[in-house]
């Protein structure tokens, strides 16, 4: 059974604000499902399905009660940030088998608010069974993708100079979004001089932290059609775990690999197809390793195809994160793959800045790496057109 | 450059799991003991009781040479109160794993470079936990 033209992402809201000191989380959550609910023209009462991650408080129990929803599936996969392109492909399969008509996936937290930030160690629950031989030795999000970029410069070449331009790119978008975390447009040489956190990764090769929050909502075709919304499809997607893998890992690739393939298998299109990618942008090597290992160049190649400019809208040959990512934009709770998801359905809409917005942009693609891509990952794929 | 020497720092006590004490009091002695699958005659690590690559149950512990290549490091330059240096290190037997890399120069460290296993105790004066392996250039 293929996904492909069995759903539609009716509705999608991306909280305005970046530092949320006046709501509590399960409030943005609220706020959010209303706001996409809004947009695709349904409410409450229409949900039957809710998807949600690890930072909805208290789970799905708690959330389907706070909510006040009455579903008859929900589904709490948690793959870290990549998580809600998961529950899209989830949501699309359950609407598929009839499982459900409408499907909320919510998210958001404040950890801006509540003081938390990505370079102290990872808090840990107990039992988890690589912790004993890890934890000692202070692993962070940031010096686990450091090691990844390290390893990326010493095989094929990469340098700073060639991340900084994920960063470039992205903050010459973030300039025509009124809510980005970081409006300034900043050169090469700006991200070279930042302070250096873990090397080879600069201040400004990672993502920004801001509390925010999002919804999508994803419906049935019979109730797409009716409502008033753009017909976006869903029509591909593949996810794919991977991890040290009892220490035969090779850390130059992702498992974009994986979920790449799959996705575009189901869609039925290629990489020379997409007029818009949403690129999980954590830091700035995670872009180059997932535009490598989707196919939109040569592996290796990454670090020479940002460079020649080719992410910014207008002017290279994919525009990425047109609302400046997480790099400048919105990284909520540390967790991005929302705010992919909904750049990618205003492109598809044509309802992006009219600065970044692409031209005649009908199939888009997203693409999440949730967890540690030196440790362990979930890449999530997503290819969507407008119909 | 300006040398980024190694300093001491307070390493996280690691949660015990049954399965594990071999391991630990070899890690007490200097030792370093990794998992060997019987069946399928390949190591692995961090150590399951259940082979990861067959899922035969013949594992045993085999004491590592103790020796190894950096596959890839980076300096957490941000950390209090000190740098430090994570790692995976390539063991002679094969598998990569986790590590700091520790006594010596960090700025020095290269990937490819050729370290030896050295431990280091977790915790504090006040709450001792048990050595863990880190590794030193040779």
């Amino acid at each position: 059974m293929s996904i492909k033209g069995r759903a539609f992402i009716a509705g999608a809201y991306e909280h305005p604000l970046r530092l949320i000191e006046i709501q509590s989380v399960a409030a943005i959550h609220a706020e959010c499902a209303k706001g996409a609910l809004k947009d695709a023209g349904l409410t409450l009462k229409d949900v039957d399905g809710y998807f949600c991650a690890s930072d909805a408080p208290g789970g799905a129990l708690s959330m389907v009660d706070y909510l006040g929803l009455n579903v008859r599936h929900i589904d709490s996969t948690e793959t870290g940030g990549s998580s809600y392109i998961v529950h899209i492909s989830h949501a699309a399969q359950a609407i598929a088998a009839g499982k459900c008509n409408v499907a909320l996936i919510t998210m958001g937290g404040r950890p801006r608010a509540e003081g938390k930030s990505g370079v102290k160690p990872k808090k840990v629950t107990p039992n988890i069974p690589e912790v004993p031989f890890e934890q000692p030795y202070a692993p962070t999000a940031v010096n686990e993708y450091a090691m990844v970029a390290k390893l990326h410069m010493h095989k094929y070449g990469t340098t700073s100079e060639q991340l900084a331009w994920v960063k470039v790119a992205a903050s010459y978008h973030a300039q025509y979004n009124p809510n980005a975390r970081l409006k300034d447009v900043v050169t090469v040489g700006d991200v070279l001089t930042s302070p250096m956190i873990s090397d080879p990764l600069h201040l400004l090769d990672c993502c920004v932290v801001s509390d925010g929050g999002g919804a999508i909502v994803v419906v049935n075709p019979e109730i797409a059609k009716k409502l008033d919304r753009p017909l976006i499809q869903i029509s591909g997607a593949g996810e794919s775990p991977q991890g040290p893998m009892g220490g035969k890992m090779d850390m130059t690739y992702t498992a974009a690999v994986h979920s790449g393939k799959a996705a575009f298998k189901e869609a039925g299109l290629t990489p020379d197809d997409i007029k818009y990618a949403s690129i999980y942008d954590s830091f700035t090597i995670t872009v180059i390793m997932q535009l490598e290992d989707l196919g939109f160049c040569e592996k290796g190649e990454g670090g020479k195809f940002v460079a020649e400019g080719n992410l910014i809208s207008g002017k290279g040959k994919l525009p990425v994160n047109t609302d400046g990512g997480g790099l400048s934009n919105n990284h909520p709770t540390s967790r991005g793959g929302i705010t992919k998801l909904i750049e990618a359905v205003r492109q598809l809409r044509g309802e992006a800045h009219p600065e970044v917005q692409v031209e005649d942009c009908d199939v888009a693609l997203v693409n999440g790496i949730g967890g540690g891509l030196g440790s362990r990952h979930c890449s999530a794929t997503l290819i969507m057109e407008r119909v | 450059m300006m040398a980024t020497l190694y300093q001491e720092r307070k390493m996280a006590i690691p949660e015990m799991h049954p399965e594990h004490q071999d391991y630990w009091d070899a890690a007490a002695e200097g030792r370093l003991l990794i998992k060997y699958c019987k069946s399928c005659e390949q190591y692995h690590y961090y150590p399951r009781n259940i082979c990861i690559f067959c899922m035969s149950d013949e594992t045993v512990w085999k004491e590592a040479t103790g020796t190894g290549i950096i596959y890839t490091f980076s300096i957490m330059r941000r950390a209090k109160p000190a740098p430090y240096a994570i790692a995976y290190v390539e063991l002679d037997e094969g598998p990569k794993m986790m590590t700091n890399i520790v006594d010596c120069d960090l700025d020095s460290l290269e990937i490819g470079q050729k370290v030896k296993l050295v431990f280091k105790q977790t915790g504090d004066a006040d709450n001792l936990g048990p050595y863990v392996p880190c590794f030193t250039p040779v």
